[in-house]
């Protein structure tokens, strides 16, 4: 009965029915949509704090998102938890710097990978917050209730990200 | 307090959160997208399990909470947003799509796995993103960002009609998308 708790990979399908349901879960309990971006914003807001102290508070964007702790940024730290129980419980839990098709291209560097995933990381830090939302909060969220900003940012993330990926893989990558 | 309440900030808040985050975790880890192979893999369109999760999701989400909105249980909470926002934004995010391999909520998930590009780089990336945003905000504001502005609608309420008469062919049309992707192999 319990044999789904330590499978590799379960159907996409399930997976998606139980992110579904999840959601309807956070509306009725939380009065919250699944999202993920904002957590990555109040943290920035901490960090400048830490280092430029308080007057960071009062820049336009982080009154709008206050540096702190809030649902969404323990939504967030609760995906590594439920992350490293499932790949712990099936033996998919593995230290990796770079991942197997990255190499297969590009080559088995740590310090290039690490490069390359700091600058992909700022170019989707700076559009998640530019865009209002991420594959979670417009994608997943957004979408399903049926919010135009969403469906309209969801189609772009893919067009973008279609064509920056054929681009490194079949242009730069060749 | 009501401060705290405002933000979300309130002890049995953020408890809640980091329980629907576990759960949101352990899903996403059994459906094989907190690793970068399964998210290029689908903008490469090689591998549509990225595709398959989101759309299940959406259908099922979908039909629940509009439901749920009739009963009177929940108020739909959708974002607002604009031409210059959305379109602009969202192509950026889609090249920080392709060249991290992971997004914000996956890749949290990667570091749950023990992917160490995405903790380093990855994270540290995306948060320096944000903060670059933010200090970019105050003129990107009052140009592009209020560009084409359509605000929190939704489809029902663009086009003035029932919420069902949009959410049973949406669900329907995302259902074809589905089984389109299974006939073709993928």
């Amino acid at each position: 009965m319990m044999e789904w708790l330590f499978a590799r990979q379960l159907s996409p399908y399930i997976v998606g029915v139980g992110i579904g349901i999840l959601s309807w879960f956070t509306f009725l309990i939380s009065q919250k949509p699944i999202g993920c971006s904002t957590a990555f914003a109040r943290t920035s807001g901490m960090v400048e704090r830490l280092l430029r102290g308080k007057r960071v508070l009062l820049k336009p964007y982080y009154e709008k998102f206050k540096p702190v702790v809030d649902w969404e940024w323990m939504l967030v730290f609760g995906i590594v938890f439920g992350s490293l129980i499932s790949s712990l419980l099936s033996g998919d839990f593995a230290w990796q710097w770079v991942p197997a098709r990255w190499a297969a291209t590009f080559g088995f560097s740590p310090l290039l990978r690490f490069i390359v995933a700091l600058g992909g990381g700022i170019c989707l830090g700076f559009g998640a917050r530019w865009a209002g939302g991420c594959t979670s909060g417009h994608g997943i969220s957004g979408t399903l209730q049926l919010a135009v900003s969403s469906w309209v940012s969801a189609i772009c993330f893919f067009i973008g990200g279609i064509a920056s990926a054929f681009f490194l893989y079949n242009v730069i990558g060749r | 307090m009501a401060n705290a309440q405002e933000t979300g900030t309130k002890g049995s808040t953020l408890i809640a959160g980091f329980i629907f985050g576990i759960i949101f975790g352990f899903l996403l880890q059994k459906g094989g997208v907190t690793k970068y192979d399964v998210i290029i893999g689908q903008l490469l369109l090689t591998d549509f399990t990225v595709l398959k999760i989101m759309l299940t999701a959406v259908i099922t989400g979908m039909i629940g909470i509009y439901a749920m909105k009739g009963f009177g249980w929940v108020r739909l909470q959708p974002k607002p947003g604009s031409f210059g926002t959305n379109v602009a934004g969202g192509l950026i995010f889609g090249v920080g799509f392709a060249v991290l391999g992971y997004c914000p909520g996956t890749i949290a998930g990667a570091v749950g796995n023990g992917y160490l590009d995405g903790l380093f780089g990855g994270i540290t990336g995306i948060v320096l993103g944000a903060g670059l945003f933010a200090a970019a905000y105050p003129r990107l504001q009052k140009g592009i960002l209020s560009k084409g502005d359509w605000g929190d609608v939704t489809l029902p309420r663009l086009l003035k009609v029932n919420d069902w008469i949009v959410v049973v062919p949406v669900a329907v049309v995302l259902y074809l998308i589905l089984r389109l992707i299974e006939s073709s192999g993928h």
